[in-house]
């Protein structure tokens, strides 16, 4: 069982990213890697695939890295974790290393999504020991904010741009949650900075779980976003607010939201703080927001009945 | 006591490598490789090593995760051929870059397209300026004792760096020999124990490999590598010293056939250079000075060796069984033609290509090239600088 959560524990523990790498001010994802690995209870060794994170905490001599920590190339944080953990298995079982040690996988969307997502399939089915997230900010923001298959409908990029012909991106994302889900893996969750708690809560029960677990957390980009740079995490709360980043965890199977709106707000209010959704808003791309709206609900709608039809059944309960 | 088998090139690697009993294996399967693979992993299945496998869903994951696995401290192996070592290009930089002593069997098989499944060297040469030690074998029990050999360089503390050793598809891989086994125990002894350096899985000092590395020191990183790569040849005849003592066996940084007097002579490399030898001794016979130099440590070129063991020669003829498309001759000739290039009285030198995908090379082929040789030092004047051989022009 994992340890309960207590902010008085929380302050005396160690932040294991330091102050001084090189992310954009007011960038969301500093914030999440610190959460995450304030939550484990366990020495942990990580790996990045290259990204905003993994070139502005590694520069030269120069780390911010308190923990042991692996950049291999873009596409393949999850095989290189999966060589580290197996090594670690190899020298356990041979009694050359006895310590418990956790594996943590950190990627951007880019890396997660699109070009390591081979590598990722591969590495949670082989069941490794490790834990991979995604950090989600909708697209390639290191190398200038391209599209990517998180990127959101609509969104204006510098592949997709919001044009006179196309105006933005007119696909809509992958939902790379429910596909981890569908490897059968143990444990799969989203989580947003904004629920420090819950994303905390959640990584301390995936490190407790034996075998692979994926977790997505969205993490806003200003840059990319056209956000002002201290709205990192109104914006991730918007987005949960808005049904937009539903947070929910599929363990086991059992699917359960773990934050609901009390009220669901429209989808405009996360998208109007953001100029990447500006062109949205001229009335002739009215349609562009009522389809935008229509996919969420959609999306909400299906969650709460996976989680009505995964819930355990009471004769069950009472057993 | 050395056991006499009858065995494939396949088998043999296969039963070095459970020998060295390596830590952690990746590998992804890939003709005419898979049956390395395939011998190994029942080695793992039957409790005949202490290695971990992970059979990844790509070459390019086998290497990422080889690298993974060597950076947290142990001894990995993988194999590949062709396409698999095409898609681990990349990787293959961030192993060398990053120091780790991989060991790679690389059964040598042609790139697509068109696709083939046969032997040549393209894979292996599109990967000799990746930063990696390349050993290459003539036959069976070369690539065995390149393969034991291989684990001694690449972790030697002065070097730790990559190597493929490499034999030629079906050709080596799947052609039954005579050839001798060590025991299990002299190979452990020989591999020695793993010497960890910076491992990722010491908590208590954390370390972060792959670092981003700007203008302002990526050079000095690279001439480091350069720096260790000038260091490789000293320990390769070292840990070949040692090899001799449990083997009997003796090898260099290449070996020379006839070469000391003779006046024309082939460079070539792996199972082609046997076929050779044959010839050779047929035109011996009729009096004609010929020999051969068969590069052994192709990466790093032992350029100042070899060019003192070819330069008294009248005329060579480098055959490359890989061409490099838009360069001037085949990549062995390029280095060949180098090393010689600081002499003032060097031999003349011409290229043939030779056996691409599979394409047997014939002792008729190496007759025909020995009497243009012959020719070629008894005039001083070249026909042919480059050309095929063995095709439908």
């Amino acid at each position: 069982m994992a340890t309960p959560l207590s902010l008085k524990e929380l302050s005396k523990k160690e932040v294991l990213l330091t102050a001084g790498h090189r992310m954009c001010s007011g960038c969301g994802a500093p914030p999440v890697v610190k959460m995450v690995l304030l939550a484990s209870d366990y020495p942990v060794v990580a790996s990045n695939a290259t990204g905003c994170i993994e070139v502005s905490t590694c520069i030269s001599e120069y780390t911010a890295w308190k923990i042991p920590w692996i950049h291999n190339a873009f596409e393949n944080a999850a095989a290189t974790l999966s060589g580290v953990e197996t090594m670690y298995r190899s020298l356990k079982k041979q009694g050359k290393i006895d310590k418990e040690i956790k594996f943590i996988a950190f990627g951007g969307d880019g890396g997660t999504y699109d070009i390591g997502f081979q590598s990722l399939s591969g590495a949670m089915e082989r069941g490794h020991d490790m834990l991979y997230i995604c950090y989600d900010n909708g697209a390639y923001m290191n190398t200038g904010i391209q599209r990517s298959s998180a990127t959101p409908f609509g969104a204006d990029t510098t592949t997709c741009p919001a044009g006179s012909v196309i105006p933005g991106k007119l696909q809509q994302r992958k939902d790379l949650t429910k596909i981890m889900a569908a490897h059968g893996i143990p444990y799969v969750a989203q989580a947003s900075p904004s629920s420090w708690s819950d994303l905390m809560k959640k990584v301390r029960k995936a490190l407790e779980i034996k075998g692979p677990k994926f977790m997505n957390i969205i993490a806003p980009c200003n840059r990319g976003w056209r956000s002002r740079t201290d709205d990192a995490i109104l914006l991730s709360r918007l987005a949960v607010e808005t049904c937009y980043w539903p947070l929910y965890e599929i363990e086991n199977g059992v699917t359960r939201v773990t934050v609901k709106p009390k009220e669901k707000k429209p989808l405009v209010d996360f998208l109007k703080p953001q100029g990447r959704f500006k062109h949205m808003f001229a009335p002739e791309n009215e349609w562009m927001l009522k389809q935008a709206q229509e996919e969420v609900e959609k999306n909400w709608e299906r969650l709460l009945k996976e989680e009505a039809f995964t819930a355990p059944k009471e004769e069950a309960a009472k057993e | 006591m050395p056991k006499i088998v009858a065995v494939t090139g396949n088998e043999a690697v296969a039963e070095a490598f459970r020998q060295v009993n390596p830590d952690v294996c990746a590998a992804y399967p890939i003709t005419p490789s898979t049956d390395l693979m395939q011998r190994f992993a029942s080695f793992v299945n039957n409790g005949k090593v202490k290695t971990e496998m992970i059979l990844v869903e790509s070459e390019h994951s086998a290497m990422s995760a080889c690298i993974g696995a060597s950076a947290a401290g142990g001894r990995v192996i993988t194999a590949t051929s062709s396409q698999g070592l095409a898609l681990m290009w990349e990787e293959l930089f961030i192993a060398s870059g990053t120091r780790l002593p991989i060991v790679l069997g690389l059964v040598n098989r042609a790139l697509s397209a068109p696709l083939n499944i046969h032997g040549d060297h393209s894979d292996g040469m599109g990967a000799r300026d990746c930063g990696w030690i390349q050993l290459w074998s003539e036959n069976g029990q070369e690539a065995y004792d390149n393969t034991i050999q291989a684990f001694r360089i690449a972790e030697h503390m002065d070097i730790r760096l990559p190597a493929m050793t490499c034999m030629d598809g079906f050709i080596i891989s799947h052609s039954i020999e005579r050839m001798e086994y060590l025991d299990d125990e002299a190979v452990k002894n020989f591999a020695g124990e793993f010497r960890t350096l910076n491992p990722l899985l010491d908590i208590e000092h954390p370390v972060s490999y792959g670092p981003l590395i700007l203008p302002d020191y990526y050079m000095e990183f690279r001439r480091a590598h350069a720096e260790v790569m000038s260091k490789v040849s000293k320990v390769v005849l070292s840990v070949a010293k040692d090899f001799e003592k449990i083997s009997g066996r003796k090898y260099g940084l290449f070996e020379t056939y006839r070469l000391e007097d003779a006046e024309i002579a082939f460079v070539i490399l792996n199972s082609a250079a046997g076929t050779s030898k044959d010839v050779i001794d047929e035109f011996r016979n009729k009096g004609i000075k010929a020999g051969l130099l068969k590069p052994r440590l192709y990466r790093p070129f032992p350029y100042e060796e070899v060019g003192e063991a070819l330069k008294h020669l009248k005329a060579v003829c480098v055959l490359d069984r890989a061409d490099a498309f838009g360069a001037s001759y085949g990549p062995l000739y390029i280095d060949i033609a180098a090393s010689l290039y600081p002499y003032k009285e060097r031999p003349l030198l011409i290229n043939k290509i030779y056996g691409l995908g599979g394409r047997d090379y014939l002792p008729e082929h190496a007759e025909l090239v020995l009497n243009e040789l012959a020719e070629t030092a008894k005039t001083g004047k070249v026909k042919t600088f480059k050309e095929y051989i063995g095709v439908r022009e």
